[in-house]
Parts: structure tokens; C-alpha cells; sequence
């Protein structure tokens, strides 16, 4: 590994400070950083370790009946709050279907949402990477593209964001606090992932020094907590990321959807919210017909970037079933397998593709 | 307090049986492991250690035309880098091959890149993490050359032997006669993908130089061959070099032959004149260690209208590397399983450009099986036969090929057991007939497991002490599979004592070649060894006390004497002994040792073909939207000759059987097309089955009684868990979908591509 420095601040003002000198890096749990760090891939020459930063490893309830999620909350006391589990079910699944859990008693809240792409070219320092080196190329196209996005990828970089946490806080509209040299500012998490265009290298909108102090989620998403699950498709049972995911809510009046969240994992380089499939299913009666026109507008766009065509029709699939299990209702208890296929409750609408 | 005493059941358990061979005892070694006093050798830190990595190639073929050595080198902490240039010459080339069992290895004799993770350079550093930067640092540059991969790479030409020796071609009958005559026929062409077999426990070494003397430590399955490999490269003696090898973190076959990485941590250290340690890292485990080469396996079949094979064909495309010869022997199941009156077997070799293949659990076996069992299924379907009727049906009472009988084969009861422990009975024969509760398909499917029965030379040392212990040595491997457990079993049953008292050592090239731990052979190997030399020990006492007219004894003969709980016995009146305490003292002596030898019997395998059995029956459901795919339940029923320790053995079954479900859901080496460089070369993304992919698995242990395969009557176990699961999991696969799937390993896509279906 390249030596680095270790600052270890117990303000924020000094991690924003210490952060925003040039080729620093900011520590979290480590769990995505360090095995870049170790892999050659990320070269910092300063780490700031935000761990010990005060008052950011609590979940705060808000007056207004929101969440305020500290960014050092750990992926499974979040998970693993009766609260928050309560209210914001899906979002607990979707955590509870990532990684181990061990990874997830390391990895912290903040940590998650700016996790790394898995596209495996950036991973590897002897293929091209215009996300890692710009301008050097996008090593994964015309390779292994089984994986990558079909939506909002460019000719630079087809890689998709790997976290599951992310899809259903994306479409529960999720914000994102930053402190910064600029002082403290919201964004929503949806804004916060940048598509990659042609400067792939940069993810997000934070500026050297921003700090994510939190994550709020506003007392409406509360509401969806009878009819919210999030359904991930995965190469194995457990410990492998999203082939595709979907995190899907309804908020139901006598039958009718009165209004319904939808976001897609897996499949783009941030967290994708499905705003006008979401806008379709206003007012609808749930059922199979409507559920297929949704997922058909939120796949409208997608296109293969290599050997993925599957996964478009798989998302579709992915879009039905999670509605359909949305619609049947959150269960008491998150499932043993949480977010898989073989963690059903017993489906009235399991059709017949295969 | 009650005054009940609870008796202790162990205790009558073995007297029982007289025994401690057949008793569950857990592992001797169990509780250093699990407190983390099991050294392994990484975790050996002589004095004055430094620290190596390799820095490998990022290329598939071509030369290296530039390393940064002045920036590594000038990294605080890093001692030296070693390069082509500089690296200490060998005094046998790496590229001589002495016979069809050495293989070539990488290891700084040029600049030439053969694979990606070739070694390159060697960068020996103060601490690891000054090497790893010092790597980093190096930036190579290379001339390249356009990488040939996989299958279609390159033209494919025909081969003399595969694997260990085995002759590419084999068979009886006449094939095209077959298949005219028969009345249905089926073809299919099955692929299997490059494997890597990534024990827990990466290579390591550590390294000290004495002038020409080498202690060494390094995992290995062969403590003798590294031994002998060691000397020819480095122009020693092989009594100089002294290999500590007590545990292993699993071998699979990658630590079975010396290893390129292992060769250049010697050099190393011989190049700074220090001890040095290197590990691999996982993704250095992607190449100069070996894998199993991808397959392309064709079937053709004929089967009478009664479902009688007429015709067996297994043509089998493999890939090796351009350097060296290895071949994955997947055509040679189809030798021994099925009675046919046509079996025709080949393989052809395409050279990649990739690390050269080896040996890989259950070579040959796994994907030939994989194979076949998916090709026997498809038959037995279109000949409109429950696929295990089917398998009955073609029984081989004898071994097809040769016309030997069987040492022993149990299979017929493996069938029975496995299929009523299964509830195979109430199958429907037509796909996608059964879903559970929430809708999921469910498909049940069969495959036939099978495995040689194998043994490799071997030698022991035992001893018996006046104080009533007795010590057994044999230079033989544990890789965790048990063998401190079992070997001390069967020595104790020797020798006669209490397993408490036994004292074992293994894992050092100082003792008695203790033979390889491959081939699921270890424990028959150095087992049988360990049993002649106790025998040989119990002999030399017999001798004594039957001599000695103070001795009970005295007078029964050498033979009419047999070894009991510590005491000589009369074998006629087994009141009548005396103790080997008194014995020995009587005679004035401390101890008395013995030595034993064991190894491949040749009028015993002219006369026998010696394979184990088993039956894999398989439960899988598949999601109807998504194609994922869970196994749900495995029950594999094998039989293995006599069980030393069901615990030991059941868990080896059940290994393999998790394997079995890695190679037919999980696991392949994602190769880029273009530069051949492996893109899942790390555990997050290279899969193998992780617990929730294994909710249910059963083995059971059919009684099997063999009097020929060796003195002990034992088979391996270590292997054929995998075989017959692949296609058991596959069939069953077909059996909730419909879809064949015929490459492995099945993905969630294959099943997606269902015609008409989207
Ligand atoms: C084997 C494996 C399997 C995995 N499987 C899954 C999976 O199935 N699903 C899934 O969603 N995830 C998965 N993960 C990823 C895992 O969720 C992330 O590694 C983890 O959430 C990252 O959190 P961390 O705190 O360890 O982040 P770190 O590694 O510490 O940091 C990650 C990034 O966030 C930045 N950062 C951290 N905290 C802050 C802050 N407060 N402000 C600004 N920047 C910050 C860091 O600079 C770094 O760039 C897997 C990881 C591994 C290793
Ligand atoms: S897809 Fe993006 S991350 Fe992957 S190689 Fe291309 S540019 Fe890099």
C-alpha cells in the first residue's frame, strides 16, 4: 500500500478541513475503502477517519415523524432498530440483503451510499478505467458485460451502483446532509449519484471536504409501511450483489393506490427511481396488468451495453413481483432470506416465464 | 446426589467393538484450531524474517519489457527486488521435465509471459506492506502479443494420456454399430468452465537458508515429491531440505505438486541471504497454481427399447496451457460406470494462454460425470425411463471396459437407500409438474457418484513404550480433511492401545514418506503403512514373549498371539495374555518400534477394479420469473469400504457435495476475451455456495465390505461427494423447468432464454 496519512478529528469542522486536502479519502467502516486501498485502486495519500466523529452514530426520530440516520449508524443497528424496521421496512430489508453480516456490522450508513461501483475492470488495475485513470478507456465494454447497467450509461463507462440500501431509500426520498466548506446543505439522494456522461470519475456532487453527517427520511415514507418490500436477484442465495433489485411501496386507500414509490438496483450508476411508472400506478387498482405497464415505462429507456439484454426483461419481472408482494402487504418480520425470491410469502401471482 | 453412576457410553462403545477404528471421535486437533494455535505456515515468524511478494503479469502473453526497479527499490523498507535480471539461476532449468508427473513452473529464469499473474518480479521488503508498494511501484511495461482463450483459441490436436496417465482413448464395441441398432439415441455437447481451486489457505513459504541446507514451511500435499523437486531445482540433497507441513488450510489439489510461487519464496530468501516469507495473495491464486481447464464434452448414446445402453460416446476438448501438458480427464467416468457393449472415450487437448491445468478435486470425475450424468438423464427421458429404473437398468455387475469384477460395489444399496431417505417413489416423471406453496418450481433430480479407489507407496515407523504408550510417525498431510484423527485411529487398533495413548506425528518431511494426500488416497496410503508397522511392532513382541518360558505366552507362536487393550492375548483362549508393559520390561527394554510399508498392489488391481459408489438425489427450486435457482435438499448416499470415522467421513461427503453445488450453480473463472486477464479473480466475485445455498444435506453411510482394495479394507472419501451431485443438481434443474441446461454453471439467464418466453 502507498503510505498514507491518518487523521483522526472529533470535529466536524476538522474532518471537513483535514478532508479537503488534495488525495484524501475519508474512512468509514473500510469495508469498500481499505480493499481498494489494498487492491492499488484507491492511492490516497491521507485518510480521514470520520468514526470518531460525535453525534453522528444515532437514530434521531424527528418532531415531524421523519428519521434522521446518523452517517456512522452501522448497516445492522440500523437494520436491526424495532423502529426503524417498523416504519421503513423495505429499507431494512434491503440492508439486511447485502453483503454479511459481518461487513454489515462494520459498514456504516454514509459508507454504504458511497460505496464504489463492482464493475470488476475497475477493480483491476491492469485493465483500462476511465472511472479510475480518465481518459484511459472503458475497459468493460466489448468484455464481460453480463452485469453492467441499461440505463443512463454512456460510451464511457457502463457500470452500475452496487448498494441495495440505496434503491429504497431512493424511492422514499431519501436526503442527504453534508457539512462542507460551504457550511451544511441537503441533497437528495437521488441527485447525490451522478450519471457518468463523460467524466465517469466523478460520482457524486460532493466537493473535496463534504462530509455526509446523515441521511433524513421525511415522515411521508413512514407511510408506506404497511405495503413496502424490496426484492433482489442475486447469483447466489446470499453474500453476492443485485443482479437486479427493486424496492417498491404503495400507499393503498381501500384498494386503490393512492400513491406508489418504485426504484431500480443493479441496473444504473446510481440508485434508479422509476418517476413515471410511480405516476401510473397513482389511482390504479393494484393488479397484474398495471404492474406490467409500469415496469414496461420504467424499462422503456433501457438498452443493452453488451451481453445484458436479460437483465432488462428481468428487471420488468423483478418490477411486477415486487409490486405484487407490495401490494399483499409488509410481513410482521423481516424474512430469514431477506429480499430473496426463496423468502415469499406465499404468492398469489408467480407466473410462468422459465 | 443421586448414587447413579452414568456409565460412559464412549468408553463401552469402543470396547465393544475393541476398537477406536469406526468410532465418531472428533478432531484430536480441533481445539488448536479453534483457539488459533494451529500454526500453519504463514504464521511461522523466524528472526530476522523479511517479507516477499510477487508482482505478476498484466498480460496473458508476450515479454516484459520494463520494470521500475530503482522506484521499488528506493520505497523505505524494501530490501531488494528480484527480477530476471538478477534472479539466482536454477541448477535444473524449470522448463525440464523429468517425467510426465513435474511440471514446468514460472519462476524469473526470463522475461517472457506465458499467463496473466505470471510472477514477474519478487519484491523483498522489511515489512509487507513496504513489498506490496514496492510492487505497486514496479509499473511494468511489456511487448504483447494477442492472447489466444479458451475452447476456439486455438487449433485442438489429439493426446496420448490425460491426467495421471491415463490413455485418451478407451473403450470396447463398436460405437456406430451400437447406435444403428439401438432405438433411441441422443446427443448433446456439454461445457464446463475453467475452475480455480482456491483453498482457504493460500501458498505460502517461509524460507531459511543454512548454507546449502533449507528448512522450509509450506503447506503441501506431498511432502516427499516437494522434497525431491526442491533438491533437482536447487542442486541439493534431499536430506538438506527439511519441510514442515503440519497443517494445511486445504489443498484440492493446488498443493499437491510444488508450485512456481512456493519455488520463488526459496529463491528469495537464498537471494537476500535472510529468511523470507511469501503469501500469495487471493488473486495471485488465479494462475501460477494451477486449475481445472475448461471442457467441451460430447455424448452420443443408444439405448435398445428395453433401456439398455448399446452405445456410449465421450469425446472430451480440453484446455492446457502452451507451456506445459495437463488434461483434464473427464472422458474416464464413462470407462467404468455403465454396462455397455460400445463405449468409446477420447480427448483432445487446445492450448490458451493460461497458467498450465493440475490436478483439481476429483479430476476428471467431476466434470465427466457432470456430463454423463446429464446425458444418461436425457436418454433415460427420451426412452421414457424414471431416470433411476434407468440406471438399474444399465448396472454394471462388472467393469465394462477391463470385463474385472468389482472389489466390492455397493451401489445397488446407494440407489435404494438414497432414493427412500429421498422419497424418490413419489417423482412424477414429466418436468414442471411440482411448485411448492409459493409457486416456486420444484424439480428433483439423480445423478450416479463414482470414484477410484486408489493408494500411493508409503512408509511408517511405529513404537511401543514400556509405560503402556506408543508413538506412530509417517510424514503424511493433514489438509483438514481429519488425518490427525483417523491415522491415530487406525494406529491405535494396530498397536493395540487406547486412542488416548497414541501419540501421532505427521506433516514433516523427517518422518517415513508418508506418500500423497491426493487422489482421496491419504488415508488408505498412510494408513496401511501405519498398519503394517504396527503389525510389524506387535510381531517382534510376539516374538519375545512367546520365546520367554516366563512369559503366559510362552509357546503360542508367533500367530497364535493377537494385540488387546494394552495385553498379548492367546487368539484360542484370550484370558491367557500378558501385559506389553511386562513384556517389554521383562525383556529390559524401554521400547520396541517397528516399520511398515504399503503402496499399490499389482495382482490386485489386475485382478479387481476398485472405484467407490454413491447415489446424489437432489431438490431444487427455481423462481418462475427469474430463473434463480436454490438447491433445497441433498441426499447422497455413498459406499467407501469400511468407515474409519463416520464424523470424518460424513463431513467429507458432505464437502463434496457442497462443491458439487458450486460447480453446477457457481463456480467459473470469467476469462475477458481479449486479454484473457480473469475478472472474478477474488472471493467476493469468484462464488462458491455460501450457507444459504446449502439449507439441507444428508450423507448416509452404506456398509460396504471390501477384503481386496488394501489391508484395511478402506476406500477414499474425499472426492466423490462432488460427482453425481453436478448432475443430480442439473437434472433436477430440467426436472422443475423443462430447460436443459447443458453448460455449467447454470445461471439465472439460461433459464430466461426459454423459447417463446419472453
Ligand atoms: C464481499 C462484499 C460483499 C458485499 N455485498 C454487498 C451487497 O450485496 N450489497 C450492498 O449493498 N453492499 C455490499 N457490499 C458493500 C458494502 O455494503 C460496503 O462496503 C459498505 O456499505 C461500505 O461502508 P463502509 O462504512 O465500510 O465504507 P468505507 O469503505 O469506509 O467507505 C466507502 C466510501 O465512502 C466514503 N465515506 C465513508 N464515510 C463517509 C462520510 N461520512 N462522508 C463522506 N464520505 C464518506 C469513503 O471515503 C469511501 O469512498 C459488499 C462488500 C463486500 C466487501
Ligand atoms: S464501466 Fe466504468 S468503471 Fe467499468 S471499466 Fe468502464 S469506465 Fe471503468
Amino acid at each position: 500500500m502507498r503510505p498514507f496519512a491518518y487523521d483522526r478529528p472529533t470535529t466536524i469542522a476538522d474532518a471537513v478541513a483535514s478532508g479537503a486536502q488534495p488525495e484524501t479519502a475519508f474512512l468509514g467502516g473500510g469495508t469498500n475503502l481499505l480493499d481498494l486501498m489494498k487492491g492499488n485502486i484507491s492511492r490516497p495519500a491521507r485518510l480521514v477517519d470520520v468514526t470518531r466523529l460525535p453525534g453522528l452514530s444515532t437514530i434521531e426520530w424527528l418532531q415531524d415523524g421523519g428519521v434522521r440516520i446518523g452517517a456512522l449508524v452501522r448497516n445492522s443497528d440500523l437494520a436491526h432498530d424495532p423502529r426503524f424496521a417498523n416504519r421503513f421496512p423495505s429499507v431494512a430489508e434491503a440492508l439486511l440483503s447485502g453483503a454479511s453480516a459481518q461487513l454489515r456490522n462494520a459498514a456504516t450508513a454514509a459508507g454504504n451510499v458511497l460505496q464504489r461501483t463492482r464493475c470488476q475492470y475497475f477493480y483491476d488495475a491492469a485493465s483500462v478505467c476511465n472511472k479510475r485513470d480518465p481518459g484511459t478507456g472503458c475497459g468493460a465494454i466489448g468484455g464481460l458485460t453480463r452485469l453492467h447497467a441499461v440505463l443512463g450509461w454512456s460510451e464511457h463507462c457502463i457500470a452500475t451502483h452496487p448498494s441495495d440500501f440505496c434503491v429504497p431509500l431512493v424511492a422514499l426520498d431519501a436526503v442527504v446532509e453534508i457539512e462542507g466548506r460551504a457550511g451544511r446543505r441537503d441533497v437528495p439522494l437521488e441527485a447525490l449519484h451522478r450519471l457518468p456522461g463523460n467524466t465517469p470519475e466523478r460520482e457524486t456532487v460532493l466537493e473535496p471536504g463534504d462530509v455526509i453527517t446523515a441521511i433524513r427520511l421525511p415522515a411521508e415514507a413512514a407511510a408506506y409501511a404497511g405495503n413496502a418490500r424490496y426484492l433482489k436477484v442475486r447469483e447466489r442465495t446470499s453474500y453476492a450483489f443485485a443482479v437486479v433489485s427493486a424496492g417498491a411501496a404503495l400507499r393503498l386507500d381501500q384498494g386503490t393506490i393512492v400513491s406508489a414509490r418504485l426504484a431500480l438496483g443493479g441496473v444504473a450508476l446510481k440508485p434508479w427511481r422509476a418517476r413515471a411508472a410511480e405516476d401510473l400506478l397513482a389511482g390504479a387498482l393494484p393488479g397484474a396488468t398495471v404492474f406490467r405497464d409500469a415496469a414496461a415505462l420504467a424499462l422503456a429507456e433501457a438498452r443493452p451495453c453488451g451481453d445484458n439484454g436479460f437483465k432488462i426483461e428481468l428487471a420488468r419481472r423483478i418490477i411486477v413481483r415486487a409490486l405484487t408482494l407490495a401490494a399483499a402487504g409488509t410481513p410482521d418480520r423481516v424474512p430469514a432470506l431477506p429480499a430473496s425470491p426463496f423468502a415469499l410469502a406465499p404468492t398469489q401471482e408467480v407466473s410462468a416465464h422459465v | 446426589m443421586s448414587d447413579i453412576t452414568m456409565p460412559n457410553v464412549a468408553a463401552i462403545e469402543r470396547s465393544r467393538h475393541g476398537s477406536s477404528i469406526g468410532q465418531p471421535v472428533t478432531r484430536r486437533e480441533g481445539h488448536l484450531k479453534v483457539t488459533g494455535q494451529a500454526g500453519y505456515a504463514a504464521d511461522y515468524n523466524p528472526p530476522g524474517l523479511l517479507h516477499a511478494v510477487m508482482a505478476v503479469s498484466g498480460i496473458s502473453r508476450g515479454r516484459v519489457t520494463h520494470l521500475d526497479v530503482a522506484a521499488a527499490e528506493a520505497h523505505p523498507g524494501v530490501v531488494k527486488v528480484m527480477t530476471p535480471a538478477n534472479a539466482p539461476k536454477l541448477a535444473k532449468s524449470p522448463d525440464d521435465k523429468d517425467h510426465g508427473f513435474m511440471f514446468r513452473m514460472n519462476v524469473l529464469q526470463n522475461d517472457s509471459v506465458r499467463f496473466a499473474n505470471q510472477p514477474i518480479a519478487v519484491v523483498i521488503a522489511e515489512t509487507l506492506e513496504a513489498a506490496t508498494e514496492g510492487v505497486a511501484l514496479l509499473r511494468p511495461r511489456y511487448a504483447e502479443e494477442p492472447a489466444r482463450i479458451g475452447l476456439d483459441g486455438s487449433a485442438a490436436f489429439a493426446l496420448q494420456a490425460v491426467g495421471a496417465g491415463a490413455p485418451a482413448k478407451g473403450g470396447i464395441g463398436d460405437i456406430e454399430a451400437g447406435l444403428a441398432e439401438a432405438a433411441t439415441r441422443f446427443e448433446a455437447t456439454y461445457e464446463t468452465p475453467a475452475q480455480y481451486h482456491n483453498p482457504l489457505e493460500p501458498h505460502a513459504t517461509v524460507a531459511e537458508w543454512d548454507g546449502d541446507k533449507l528448512v522450509l514451511h509450506t503447506p503441501s500435499q506431498g511432502l516427499t515429491m516437494a522434497q525431491g523437486r526442491i533438491a533437482g531445482l536447487f542442486g541439493i540433497d534431499p536430506a538438506n531440505i527439511l519441510i514442515k507441513s503440519p497443517f494445511l488450510g486445504g489443498g484440492f489439489g493446488a498443493k499437491g505438486l510444488f508450485s512456481g510461487p512456493q519455488v520463488l519464496g526459496i529463491m528469495a530468501a537464498r537471494f537476500v541471504g535472510r529468511p523470507v516469507k511469501l503469501v500469495l495473495r487471493r488473486e495471485q491464486m488465479f494462475g501460477p497454481v494451477g486449475h481445472r481447464g475448461e471442457t467441451r464434452q460430447t455424448l452420443r448414446l443408444g439405448a435398445d427399447s428395453t433401456g439398455g445402453l448399446t452405445a456410449l460416446e465421450h469425446n472430451t476438448l480440453t484446455t492446457t496451457s502452451f507451456y506445459d501438458d495437463f488434461f483434464e480427464p473427464a472422458g474416464t467416468t464413462s470407462r467404468h460406470l455403465y454396462a455397455s457393449p460400445a463405449i468409446a472415450t477420447s480427448h483432445e487437448g487446445v492450448r490458451a494462454d493460461i497458467g498450465t491445468p493440475i490436478f483439481m478435486r476429483a479430476p476428471g470425475e467431476a466434470p465427466g460425470s457432470a456430463a454423463l450424468e446429464c446425458a444418461i438423464d436425457e436418454l433415460a427421458v427420451k426412452a421414457g425411463m424414471d431416470p433411476l429404473d434407468f440406471r438399474l437398468r444399465n448396472y454394471a455387475e462388472i467393469e465394462p471396459i477391463t470385463g474385472k469384477p468389482f472389489s466390492s460395489k455397493a451401489l445397488r444399496q446407494c440407489y435404494a437407500q438414497g432414493a427412500a431417505r429421498f422419497g424418490w417413489a413419489s417423482r412424477p416423471r414429466a418436468p414442471r409438474q411440482m411448485r411448492d406453496d409459493d409457486g416456486l418450481l420444484v424439480g428433483w433430480g439423480v445423478g450416479t457418484a463414482t470414484f477410484p479407489a486408489m493408494i500411493f507407496p508409503s512408509e511408517a515407523r511405529a513404537v511401543l513404550r514400556v509405560d503402556g504408550s506408543a508413538r506412530v510417525e509417517i510424514g503424511a498431510q493433514d489438509m483438514g480433511q481429519g488425518a490427525w484423527t483417523s491415522l491415530a485411529q487406525i494406529a491405535a487398533d494396530g498397536l493395540g492401545v487406547d486412542y488416548d495413548k497414541l501419540d501421532l506425528e505427521i506433516g514433516s518431511s523427517a518422518l517415513p514418506t508418508g506418500g500423497i494426500a491426493g487422489g482421496s488416497a491419504g488415508t488408505a496410503t498412510a494408513g496401511s503403512a501405519i498398519h503394517h508397522a504396527a503389525a510389524d511392532v506387535i510381531k517382534k513382541l510376539a516374538a519375545l514373549a512367546t520365546s520367554d518360558e516366563r512369559s503366559p505366552l510362552f509357546g503360542a507362536g508367533n500367530s497364535g498371539v493377537v494385540p488387546r487393550d494394552g495385553r498379548l492375548v492367546r487368539q484360542d483362549d484370550e484370558s491367557r495374555g500378558e501385559s506389553y508393559a511386562s513384556i517389554l520390561a521383562r525383556a529390559g527394554l524401554a521400547e520396541i518400534d517397528g516399520k511398515g510399508s504399503a503402496g499399490p498392489n499389482p495382482s490386485m488391481q489386475e485382478s479387481y477394479a476398485m472405484h467407490s459408489h454413491g447415489a446424489v438425489f437432489a431438490e431444487v427450486k427455481v423462481d418462475p420469473d427469474f430463473g434463480q435457482i436454490r438447491v433445497t435438499r441433498l441426499v447422497g448416499a455413498f459406499a467407501a469400504g469400511r468407515i474409519i470415522n463416520p464424523r470424518m467421513v460424513r463431513s467429507q461427503y458432505y464437502g463434496g457435495m457442497i462443491w458439487g453445488v458450486g460447480f453446477a450453480l457457481h463456480e467459473h473463472a470469467a476469462a475477458d476475451p481479449r486479454s484473457g486477464r480473469l475478472m472474478n479473480a477474488n472471493l467476493a466475485e469468484y462464488h462458491v455456495p455460501v450457507n444459504a445455498d446449502v439449507p439441507l444435506i444428508e450423507a448416509i453411510l452404506v456398509e460396504e465390505h471390501d477384503p481386496h482394495v488394501n489391508v484395511l479394507g478402506l476406500k477414499g472419501v474425499g472426492e466423490i461427494g462432488i460427482t453425481g451431485t453436478v448432475g443430480a443438481i442439473a437434472n433436477a434443474v430440467w426436472h422443475a423447468t423443462g430447460v436443459r441446461a447443458r453448460a455449467f454453471p447454470i445461471t439465472l439467464d439460461t433459464l430466461l432464454e426459454r423459447p417463446g418466453d419472453i
